[in-house]
């Protein structure tokens, strides 16, 4: 067993109880490299099923690309793929992007974490708790039809790592949010061994971390190992540059980088290129006053 | 930055071989103030793995506030940690030698944050255990020091720091390693694998050894971490899989039953017959299951897998999978040292949750041998109940039986923990076995299971035949209080309904079974002979309704012990409505039979006797 397999057991080990413990259970899919290989090892669980719905929380932001390959692989897996949205505050112009160009101080104008605020956090709690609309991939016709079941998830599978972000870093495998999806990051449980915390409170839910353990460096090496399927946003077309993280088009800058394959960016993290960056850098939002994404996080957000 | 079409890119690497480094979770304990932060920053500092400039910022910013620098800052990613100057959590920091990459775990050394620092160590191989030299050894050295042993941490390192205040002397050293070494063997805790004086703030025997300290002759600590066996996963142990779920996902034309669960310790292969304990059912393995991986004839230890047997048995969670000749131990008492971090102590004649391997069910203290100050460990507290942070050595007591070992043995399934309300509220492990009244009846039954001759027609067979699984319902209580009026109806009920019930009535038994008893035989004779021919009819796949005066409520336990893993129900008539006695229904004998049937029915299809 070398540390790949070892990653990838406890993982699996981990989704089974998730999968035990939580009549309604979830897993949130962004559509990136570590929330795609969470799907993986759910296949992996479940041996080749994926017997909980996704989760995408779609900002109309993504990238094009990220949407075409979601529906894709939910079509080819089988899933049952839910899509939540804060359409109300999108369709009157409430964000970030659309606000940017009015003058600094005009109160309409939006900040990119007030954004994130509504439409990844907001929309992600509203979708969770079933008081947002769902929308469900009809895997006859392809398209997205409005899900009737609006009972809320009271486990949630989250693609986390410790090593991503030091907010991250102290989660616990099974990590609990009161009502309000807030996280009460001085009180958390304890965890023996591999007992988790899988009784709640009504109207709490937990969010589940299977890929703590994992680095950006195992998450690469296993998509390297298993074949997984990546967005190519990831990959240098030519030009220099490539994604490391994956948001939204208009809060995300890609980083220079040759990589064009997944052996590449393997080989560029093991040479410690990029050891000084850190792995959200491109992503705005993070970077507006302190707190940043554990502001975020306590707030709900992934 | 140009945007590929919609196909997901699937990566034509030539090979999918990954050469991926070995890793080991290493966790940093000690009294608060100790110095673990400052040896985790140093450690990340010289091995050169933070990011660049961050040290540097990080003191700028203390310069900026007139703070003087710690190592403590840089860890201390948490705006919540910067305001209350501790460190809250086990914070992961990663970091590499020429031999491995380490993830640390910085332990909070505060007491509020004991259940922080359990939930980090649980998780490490090996420990470094941090002491100030000057302050000696405190309430949390000592704490951690047991800690460490009840979670199975067998590699220790203890880092005597901040020599320098101490002027680098050997006597104090020696004095501090003497005074722990005592106190661990005292609480028979595993004796650590060296002693190293330290100064974490200047580096002092972390990766270089010290000029200050030439009288030690020993490892630096990062020497000592390479030093660090890596565990390799059980595969000489005895096999046990505790059973995690029963998959049968039946979309996409998938048939496959699949006894899911990861394997603790030792190895099975395709073709073993294995056990289920308690339920001692047994099959043959017939194939092991994965997803994009190679087919294998034969798993072990530290694999998430599942298997289809030859003979589709019903075994649930909680069960353990052996081979016969290794089986767990099987009962309701043990004895176990436990740490409670509840807010509520624990109390006795209270009910909380075990969760032991993948097994939960509703435990007792059944006696409170003693409680210690977790601080001190040297005199007993006289208390009657295990208060927040205290340890204690206990005697518990399932509901129902459960496959156990000791810790010692196997950890696996030798180590628990326990759930109040909703949260888990203290942790420990088996050291010891403790009987009850059903022992020797229970490995009667194992022995007469394991070398059961099967017939030509399975269990599940008959139950696809029947519609039901076999099952007991008995019903008890004093004479003459219609206990067979409503058995018989309940025999009828279910006939008509299609089902094969079998009404055993225990005067039966006297006549015949039983004619060769002198009158003084024990009652326990009549009980055990009772319960063997109940099982036989069980086997005959049939739902036994039974009643008996022979038997009364207080050798319904025995007659559970005898019928393996069958779901039982014990209904009692009770007209005084006194009776305390554990049951599963609890009537009159005032009530229409027409009621008590549905109540019945109810309870058989909880627990999964019938669906319709
Ligand atoms: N003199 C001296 N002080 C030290 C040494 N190591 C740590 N300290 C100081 O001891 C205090 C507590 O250290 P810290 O690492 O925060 O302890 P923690 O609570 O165990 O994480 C800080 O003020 C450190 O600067 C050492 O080797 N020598």
């Amino acid at each position: 067993m070398d540390h790949l397999d070892q990653l990838e057991q406890q993982s699996v080990f981990i989704l089974r109880e998730a999968y035990r413990h939580f009549d309604r259970l979830c897993m949130l899919w962004s559509i990136g490299k570590d929330s795609t290989v969470l799907l993986w090892l759910a296949r992996k669980a479940f041996l080749g099923h994926v017997p909980f719905p996704l989760v995408h929380i779609d900002t109309s932001y993504k990238l094009p690309e990220m949407i075409a390959y979601r529906d894709r692989l939910a079509m080819e897996y089988k899933l049952t793929m839910i899509v939540g949205q804060d359409a109300a505050s999108i369709a009157a112009g409430n964000t970030f992007p659309a606000t940017k160009d009015l003058p600094a101080d005009d109160p309409r104008k939006l900040t990119r974490k007030q954004c994130c605020g509504l439409l990844k956090s907001g929309a992600l709690k509203a979708t969770l708790h079933g008081s947002g609309v769902r929308k469900r991939l009809d895997l006859a016709t392809g398209k997205y039809e409005i899900e009737p079941d609006s009972e809320p998830y009271t486990g949630v599978i989250v693609g986390a790592r410790a090593d991503e972000e030091g907010s991250r870093s102290k989660e616990r495998y099974f990590s609990p949010r009161d009502k309000n999806n807030a996280w009460d990051v001085g009180d958390q449980p304890p965890e023996f061994w591999n007992q988790f915390k899988t009784d709640f409170a009504p109207n709490t839910h937990v969010r589940i971390h299977p890929l703590l353990d994992w680095t950006e460096l195992n998450i690469w090496e296993y998509i390297k190992r298993e074949a997984i399927p990546t967005v190519s946003l990831y990959y240098d077309q030519g030009d220099g540059k490539r994604y490391r993280s994956l948001g939204c088009g208009p809060c995300q800058s890609p980083i220079d980088s040759t990589s064009r394959n997944v052996d590449d960016i393997i080989a560029e993290l093991k040479s410690g290129a990029l050891k000084n960056i850190a792995e959200r850098g491109g992503r705005a939002q993070d970077q507006e006053g302190r707190g940043g994404l554990e502001d975020l996080r306590k707030d709900g957000y992934m | 930055m140009s945007v590929a079409g919609p196909d997901p890119k699937r990566e034509a690497a030539e090979s999918t071989h990954v050469e991926s480094r070995p890793q080991m979770n290493i966790v940093i304990v000690g009294h608060v103030d100790h110095g673990k932060s400052t040896l985790v920053g140093r450690l990340l500092a010289d091995t050169g793995s933070l990011p660049q400039g961050k040290l540097d910022k990080v003191k700028r910013e203390c310069a900026r506030t007139g703070k003087p620098f710690e190592y403590a800052f840089l860890l201390d990613a948490l705006e919540d940690e910067q305001d209350q100057g501790i460190t809250i959590d086990t914070a992961r920091c990663f970091f590499k030698t020429a031999a491995r990459d380490y993830i640390i775990i910085d332990a909070p050394g505060h007491i509020e944050f004991l259940k922080n620092m359990i939930s980090g160590a649980a998780r490490a191989e090996a420990a470094l255990l941090m002491i100030d030299a000057k302050e000696g050894v405190r309430e949390n050295s000592r704490r951690h020091g047991w800690i460490l042993g009840m979670l199975g941490i067998r590699q220790v390192v203890v880092c005597v720091n901040k020599m320098d205040l101490v002027g680098y002397s050997q006597a104090a050293f020696d004095a501090i390693e003497k005074e722990y070494r005592a106190f661990l063997t005292g609480i028979g805790a595993v004796s650590p694998k060296a002693f190293v004086p330290i100064a974490a703030i200047t580096g002092e025997n972390l990766t270089q050894r010290s000029q200050a300290m030439g009288w030690y002759r020993g490892d630096t600590v990062l020497d000592m971490l390479d030093g660090f066996a890596k565990q390799p996963p059980k595969i000489a142990l005895p096999l046990r899989m505790p059973v995690q779920a029963i998959y049968k996902f039946t979309e996409h034309g998938d048939d496959r039953r699949v006894i899911a669960g990861r394997i603790e310790t030792g190895k099975v292969q395709v073709g073993d017959e294995v056990v289920f304990s308690p339920s001692n059912k047994s099959a043959t393995i017939r194939s092991i299951e994965g997803f994009n991986a190679a087919p294998r004839a034969s798993i072990e230890a530290g694999w998430s897998t599942g298997f289809t047997l030859s003979e589709e048995i019903y075994v649930t969670r909680g069960e353990v999978m052996s081979h016969k000749a290794h089986a767990p131990m099987v009962g309701t008492r043990f004895r176990a040292n436990l740490i409670w971090l509840g807010r509520t102590p624990m109390t006795q004649g209270r009910d909380y949750k075990l969760k032991l391997h993948t097994s939960a069910i509703p435990v007792r203290i059944r006696k409170l041998n003693k409680v210690l100050d977790a601080s001190r460990l040297d005199g007993e507290l006289a208390k009657d109940h295990v208060g927040r942070h205290d340890v204690a050595d206990v005697v518990l007591e399932t509901a129902k039986p459960i496959a156990f070992d000791l810790s010692r043995e196997n950890d696996g399934t030798g180590r628990f923990v326990i759930v109040d309300g909703y949260d888990v509220a203290g942790g420990g492990i088996i050291v010891e076995s403790v009987t009850d009244e059903q022992d020797t009846l229970r490995s009667e039954a194992r022995m007469r299971d394991f070398s059961w001759i099967p017939g030509g027609v399975t269990a599940a067979e008959r139950a696809q035949r029947n519609g039901h699984r076999a099952a007991l319902v008995m019903f008890l209580g004093k004479p003459q209080v219609g206990k067979h009026r409503y058995a018989r109806a309940l025999e009828k009920a279910l006939f008509d309904d299609g089902k094969n019930p079998y009404l055993l009535d225990g005067t039966n038994v006297l006549l015949g079974v039983d004619h060769d008893l002198s009158a003084e035989a024990t009652q326990d004779e009549l009980v055990r002979r009772f319960g063997e021919v109940a099982y036989l009819i069980l086997n005959a796949g049939a739902i036994v309704v039974s009643t008996t005066n022979a038997i009364g409520m207080a050798d319904y336990g025995a007659v559970q012990a005898l019928i393996g893993g069958n779901p039982s129900i014990a209904v009692e008539v009770d007209p005084t409505g006194r009776s305390t006695a554990a049951c599963d229904l609890r009537i009159k004998g005032t009530e229409s039979e027409a009621e008590v049937i549905a109540k019945v029915v109810t309870l058989l299809k909880q627990r999964q006797v019938f669906s319709a």
